[in-house]
C-alpha cells in the first residue's frame, strides 16, 4: 500500500512539474495589463517593456564612510615650526543617494551627505602660550548634490551645495557640474565650476591679545575657541567670557576639466586638470613665525602671525590610467603634476594594484609617492629675515618627499555581506605615511554600502 | 607658466582627439565595467585624501573638492 501510495505521489509530482514546463502561457493578456499601467499620453502601446524602469523615488544606496587617523611630527605651525604635531581624528559620513526617474524618463540622483569629525591636537592647546588652550573640537559638514542624467545620451547636468562648520572656519560651497558623452560613448567630458566662500575666525596666540585688567595674582587663559578665563593662583576659574571673534574671508573658484576614454577592452584613461584662484586671508591667525632676532634683541616683534599673500593661483594636471590584467588582476596607475603661484611644484604618483582573489573579494596593494618644493614664502623655525613680506614655517609650504603605503580588502559577495541582502559592500583600508619631515601617520578606513 | 599652460593644453588636444577614434563593442566592455577599473576615488579613499590635502602644498586634478572644509593646525 505504501509502495503503491508513494508511486502514485511521485507520478503526480512529475506530470505537475513538466505541466508547468509544458503549458503555452497567453502572455499576450500580461503585457496588454504592462502596457495599460504604463500608458500615459505620448507613450506608444508598443513601447519597450524590457527598458521599464519604476519612475518612483526610491532609496538607490546608502554609504558610511569611518576613519581613524592618528599623527606624531615635530614641526608645528602653532609654534612656530618647531613643537608636536600629535593629531587624532575620527571621522564619519553618512551619504544617502535617492533616485527616481522623470516623465521623460531621465534619471535622477540627489545625494544627501553628513559627516562628522571629531578630532585631538596637541599644538591647539599652544594657542594659549601656556599650553592650556583647547585640545580638539569638532567639524560637522553637510552636503547636496542633484544630477540629472539623459537615459538616451547619457550627458548629465548637476548641482552641488556644501557646508562646513568648525570652532574657527565656516565654509559654503556650491558647484555646477556638466558631462557629455562622445558619439560612440567610449569617452566623456566633464566640467565643474565649483565656489567657495569661508570665513577664518581670527583667534590669535594668546601673548598676541591685550591682556584685560585683573587683580593682582590671577592669570589669564584664552584658549583657541575665543574663551578667555581668569583664574587664581590655585587655579579656580574666577571668571569666564567667550568674545565674538572677528573673522576674515576666503574665497575660492576653480574649474575642473575631465576627459576619460576607454582605449581597448583592457585599458581606459582619464584626464584631469584644475584652475583654481584664492583670495583673502589666506593664513591662519594663530600660526606662530620666531625670527632669529628674538634671541638677540629679545624685541616682541620678533615673534610674528604667519603672513601670506592675498591671493594663490593653482594649476593642477592629472592622468589615470586603468588597466586589466588577465583575468583577475588590476593596476589603477595615477599622476599628479602641480604648480601654483607661491613657487610650489610637485609631483604625486600612484600605483593599486587590486587582485580578484574571488569575483567577490579582492585585496588591494597600493603605494603612493608625493614631492614638492617649498613655496618662497616658507622658512624653518628661527630662519626667517625680519625684512621678509611674506613669512610662514608651516610645513605644509616645505620642500619634502612622502611615501603612503597599505592594503585595502574589499568584499562584494552577491548574497550580501554576512549574508544580508541589503548590505553589499564592504571596504576596509589602512595605510602608513611618512614625510621627510618626520611627520609619520596611519589611518584606518571603513566603507559600508547598503542597498 | 603661461606658455607651459599653452604647450599642456595642445598635448591634451592632441591626445583627446586621437584616442576619440576608438570604437568598442558593448560586449567588449565587460573588464572596463569593472567595479575596481572606475577612474574614480574609492570611496574609502575620502578621508584619507582629506588628510593630504591638510599636509601637502599641492591639491586637485583627482576629481575632488578644490577648497573650502578646514581651518587645520
Amino acid at each position: 500500500m505504501k509502495r503503491k501510495f508513494l508511486s502514485v505521489l511521485g507520478f503526480a509530482l512529475i506530470c505537475r512539474f513538466h505541466g508547468y514546463a509544458q503549458v503555452k502561457t497567453d502572455t499576450t493578456a500580461k503585457k496588454q495589463q504592462v502596457y495599460k499601467s504604463l500608458y500615459t499620453p505620448g507613450t506608444q502601446p508598443g513601447y519597450d517593456t524590457s527598458d521599464y524602469r519604476p519612475r518612483r523615488l526610491r532609496i538607490d544606496e546608502i554609504d558610511l564612510v569611518s576613519s581613524y587617523y592618528n599623527q606624531t611630527g615635530d614641526h608645528s605651525a602653532v609654534t612656530g615650526g618647531l613643537g608636536t604635531e600629535q593629531v587624532t581624528d575620527f571621522s564619519n559620513g553618512l551619504n544617502l543617494n535617492l533616485l527616481w526617474y522623470n516623465p521623460a524618463m531621465n534619471k535622477n540622483t540627489l545625494s544627501v551627505g553628513l559627516g562628522y569629525d571629531h578630532h585631538s591636537s596637541a599644538s591647539s592647546k599652544f594657542v594659549a602660550q601656556d599650553g592650556q588652550g583647547k585640545p580638539g573640537g569638532t567639524r560637522i559638514y553637510p552636503s547636496l548634490d542633484w544630477t540629472v542624467e539623459n537615459s538616451k545620451t547619457g550627458n548629465s547636468f548637476g548641482i552641488g551645495l556644501y557646508y562646513s562648520g568648525e570652532y574657527n572656519y565656516k565654509s559654503k560651497g556650491l558647484d555646477l557640474h556638466w558631462s557629455a558623452k562622445t558619439f560612440n560613448k567610449t569617452g566623456e567630458f566633464g566640467v565643474k565650476l565649483q565656489g567657495y566662500f569661508d570665513k577664518v575666525t581670527l583667534i590669535y596666540p594668546s601673548e598676541f591679545i591685550p591682556p584685560p585688567v585683573v587683580p593682582v595674582g590671577t592669570i589669564v587663559i584664552t584658549s583657541a575657541s575665543g574663551v578667555t578665563r581668569i583664574v587664581d593662583a590655585n587655579g579656580n576659574t574666577i571668571s569666564s567670557s567667550k568674545n565674538s571673534l572677528p573673522t576674515s574671508p576666503r574665497t575660492t573658484l576653480s574649474a575642473s576639466f575631465s576627459y576619460s576614454q576607454q582605449l581597448t577592452p583592457r585599458l581606459q584613461v582619464m584626464l584631469l586638470g584644475d584652475v583654481v584662484t584664492q583670495s583673502g586671508y589666506l593664513g591662519l591667525p594663530f600660526h606662530r613665525v620666531v625670527f632669529p632676532e628674538q634671541k638677540t634683541s629679545g624685541i616682541d616683534t620678533a615673534e610674528r602671525i604667519e603672513k601670506l599673500p592675498s591671493s594663490r593661483f593653482k594649476l593642477p594636471i592629472g592622468l589615470r590610467a586603468n588597466y586589466f590584467i588577465g583575468d583577475n588582476i588590476i593596476l589603477r596607475a595615477y599622476y599628479r603634476y602641480y604648480m601654483d603661484n607661491w613657487g610650489t611644484r610637485s609631483n604625486t604618483a600612484s600605483l593599486e594594484i587590486p587582485y580578484k582573489i574571488t569575483p567577490f573579494f579582492s585585496v588591494s596593494p597600493f603605494y603612493r609617492y608625493y614631492d614638492q618644493s617649498a613655496a618662497k614664502y616658507f622658512a624653518p623655525y628661527d630662519q626667517h629675515s625680519l625684512n621678509d613680506q611674506y613669512y610662514t614655517s608651516n610645513y605644509e609650504y616645505a620642500k619634502f618627499r612622502s611615501g603612503f603605503y597599505g592594503v585595502g580588502f574589499r568584499i562584494v559577495p552577491p548574497a550580501g555581506v554576512f549574508g544580508w541582502q541589503n548590505f553589499h559592500e564592504l571596504e576596509i583600508r589602512y595605510g602608513h605615511y611618512t614625510q621627510t619631515t618626520n611627520l609619520v601617520s596611519d589611518v584606518l578606513s571603513v566603507s559600508l554600502g547598503f542597498k | 607658466m603661461i606658455k607651459r599652460l599653452a604647450k599642456i593644453s595642445a598635448g591634451l588636444l592632441l591626445v583627446v582627439s586621437v584616442t576619440s577614434c576608438v570604437h568598442l563593442k558593448e560586449y567588449q566592455k565587460s573588464r572596463l565595467n569593472d567595479s575596481e577599473m572606475a577612474l574614480t576615488n574609492r570611496k574609502v579613499e575620502k578621508n584619507e585624501l582629506n588628510f593630504q590635502s591638510y599636509r601637502e602644498a599641492a591639491s586637485g586634478a583627482n576629481a575632488g573638492k578644490t577648497g573650502g572644509g578646514c581651518g587645520c593646525n
